[in-house]
């Protein structure tokens, strides 16, 4: 069946999707873009890890999160921090009242680093951060929640709150966070400097590279007996637990995936933009990452993907030319995705371009056809979710 | 934290702090009823509802100025009769709403919150293309403006206890209508049993229309009163959404009383926290402490309890 051998699998119909998506980010549009402009797709593709964790937590195992903002600020603070120390050394900030720690402290007369950034001198460390972090704090989230059975439409106004207080938080401890400013000026990593073009352009496939390694991931989860668990819960999680299948598990267990995949994107976002601030994680950024993950296809991780850039790329395309026209458009676009096409680009994709696709290759009624189908976009006959 | 103050010292602080709060419990009161009625009834999360709640305070902004260039005798009672005009286009849009929308969404409550969210967008842009991205204010009366001395130390100002008077009103007049009147009890039928209730002859889609333009009504009373303790932007809706919500879920879904309960419970800690600690950390302690007992008591305050 699948995964009989990679090659196979390559030119199976799925195969050829994820070709083209990594022909696309890997040959064609460096061919195409400017260093600036290919450094803006590398920041939207951060946020497509984020899309590709939803459709897994949302989309698959029905658990909507308006909260991802905080995995992804997270994972990008971390990262921030680092570079930041990185950055603060003791000859480069010679001029502040106490040399050796970042300079937004120093203005807010804090004499002495924080323990909790004390960790950060170590590369490693920050590395291992950057998924941990986001994991654990999922973790209790959802161990409280999904334990107490807790779901649906409360733990969505649950996780908006985690947003909002973490925003709140960051903006109020200045001395620690770098408040509302964020974390800024961030210049090198590991002695690397990261604001050439070239290490934005090495930066960009770091990050493709990354965001095919977490495609997999997910592919392997989703496709895996615990994939058809998820969705299964989402369908009838009643049935499932009677089944004798400790649900609140599995859902800890994805939605831990889905910040992890959140942190690494926040990570590199904070490398290839070369700050961090707290409009990153609150309430606004974390539900539009949702519209990025509705507009591909919720069921779908490569929708997820192409919503993510598609999304990010109208909303620079439009603040550049009509900002007063850019939320009307982003209002429409959540009305039009729920109200009109659930399934997002996806679901039209399999619609309308699948058939078209059928007859061309004439694979309609070849045996694989309707599996891939089914990888592409999970089941899209199970229409309600929630 | 206490150390430093005397008993008596501590006394007055609460007291001060408390008449503080009680403004904010105003608000919470106000915004939370009409969420409270909407999401009991129909599970539905109405993310626009601060927009609607602004919409009430531009509807009172225009109105003042109308009164105020038009009727200048009788500008003493305009409020009254902006307070009803913002009632009356809130609840009409809400109703558009629910029927352009909401109702197709009523299966699928997590979309919902998505598609009202965009709506919030739009009418956010909307505002700041009509009125300007700037706050505006209203010229109050003049018998709302000065404050009652109580003691020395302690003064309410009257817009504030207006405001107050009002949500206690709104409160107790939305208790009549759905506890006390024929048409609440639809309402309360179709809560606890929607099946049964369609099945004994209530038009559920009709009495799910009403509530939701209920809620949005009284969001834009809401909205009327928040003018006569502060100006209003486009985005002063979103400020206030998340905390309300949180209102709603930590005072129990269905029971208006517990939504009252948890307004008030929320506004104290965090206005007497204020005193003590910086404003971002008395919010913050304020949220996580909710969000804690949240996770302990997911059914809120004061559950109702329905046998489903």
């Amino acid at each position: 069946m699948k995964n009989s051998s990679p090659v196979k699998w390559l030119v199976s119909r799925e195969g050829l999707y994820y070709l083209a998506l990594a022909v696309l980010l890997v040959l064609v549009l460096p061919a195409l873009l400017d260093s600036f402009r290919l450094n803006m797709v590398g920041k939207y593709l951060t946020y497509a890890f984020v899309a590709v964790g939803l459709v897994m937590c949302w989309g698959k195992a029905g658990i909507l999160s308006l909260g991802q903002g905080v995995f992804f600020g997270l994972g990008g603070y971390c990262m921030a921090m680092f570079l930041k120390l990185e950055a603060s050394t003791p000859e480069a900030t010679a001029q502040q009242s106490t040399p050796g720690i970042p300079d937004f402290m120093d203005w807010n007369q804090v004499t002495e680093l924080p323990w909790f950034w004390e960790p950060f001198h170590s590369f490693s460390f920050t590395l291992l951060a950057v998924i941990a972090v986001p994991m654990i704090l999922a973790f209790i989230i959802g161990v409280a929640m999904f334990k107490r059975r807790v779901g649906g439409v409360y733990f969505a106004i649950i996780t908006q709150a985690i947003a909002s207080i973490l925003t709140i938080l960051i903006i109020g401890q200045q001395g620690y966070t770098g408040g509302v400013n964020g974390i800024t000026d961030l210049q090198t990593l590991l002695g690397w400097n990261i604001r050439t073009d070239e290490a934005k352009t090495t930066l960009y496939f770091v990050c493709v590279a990354m965001l095919f390694l977490c495609l997999f991931v997910a592919r392997y989860v989703q496709n895996s007996k615990f994939g058809r668990i998820l969705v299964a819960m989402r369908d009838q999680e009643n049935r499932v637990r009677f089944s004798g299948y400790d649900v609140a598990s599995f859902k800890v267990f994805i939605f831990c995936l889905a910040a992890a995949f959140a942190g690494i994107g926040g990570a590199l976002f904070t490398l290839q933009v070369g700050f961090m601030s707290p409009s990153f994680v609150g309430i606004v950024p974390s539900i539009e990452m949702v519209v990025f993950c509705a507009l591909g296809g919720r069921y779908s991780l490569l929708g997820g993907v192409y919503g993510a850039l598609l999304v990010n790329a109208a909303k620079s395309g439009f603040s550049e030319s009509f900002p007063e026209l850019w939320p009307y458009a982003m209002g429409a676009l959540f009305i039009g995705v729920v109200l009109a096409f659930p399934n997002g680009l996806a679901g039209l994709y399999q619609r309308y371009v699948m058939p078209l696709e059928d007859r061309l290759f004439k694979r309609g009624k070849s045996g694989d056809a309707g599996n891939d189908d089914a990888a592409l976009s999970g089941s899209l006959g199970a229409e309600k979710s929630s | 934290m206490f150390a430093d103050y005397s008993t008596t010292e501590l006394m007055s602080i609460f007291a001060m702090q408390g008449f503080a709060g009680l403004s904010l419990f105003s608000v919470f009161v106000l915004m939370a009823m009409g969420l409270a009625i909407i999401f009991g009834q129909m599970g539905v999360i109405n993310m626009a509802h601060g927009e609607f709640m602004i919409l009430g305070a531009y509807t009172t902004y225009l109105t003042a100025n109308l009164f105020e260039n038009y009727l200048p005798g009788l500008f003493a009672g305009y409020f009254f009769v902006a307070m009803l005009l913002a009632f009356l286009f809130s609840a009409a849009l809400g109703a558009f709403v629910e029927w352009a929308m909401v109702r197709h969404l009523y299966r699928r409550p997590l979309d919902t919150l998505l598609a009202t969210w965009g709506l919030s967008l739009i009418m956010q842009q909307a505002y700041r293309s009509i009125f300007g991205a700037r706050e505006v204010g209203v010229e109050l009366p003049q018998w709302m403006m000065g404050a009652f001395q109580v003691t020395d130390l302690v003064q309410i100002p009257i817009n504030g206890l207006f405001v107050m008077i009002i949500a206690l009103s709104i409160a107790l007049a939305v208790y009549l209508l759905m506890f006390r009147s024929g048409w609440g009890r639809k309402v309360r039928a179709v809560v606890q049993n929607r099946p049964m209730a369609e099945a004994v002859g209530i038009n559920t889609a009709g009495v799910d229309r009403a509530t939701f333009a209920l809620g949005c009504g009284i969001a834009g009373v809401a909205g009327s009163a928040f003018t006569m303790i502060g100006s209003t932007g486009p985005s002063s809706g979103q400020a206030y959404i998340v905390d309300t919500f949180l209102v709603v879920v930590f005072g129990g879904a269905q029971s208006l009383i517990g939504t009252i309960v948890s307004a008030f419970t929320i506004s104290q800690s965090q206005s007497t926290m204020e005193f003590f600690l910086s404003g971002s950390m008395a919010k913050v302690l304020t949220l996580l402490t909710v969000v804690i007992i949240l996770m302990l008591r997911p059914e809120g305050l004061m559950a109702l309890k329905v046998r489903r």
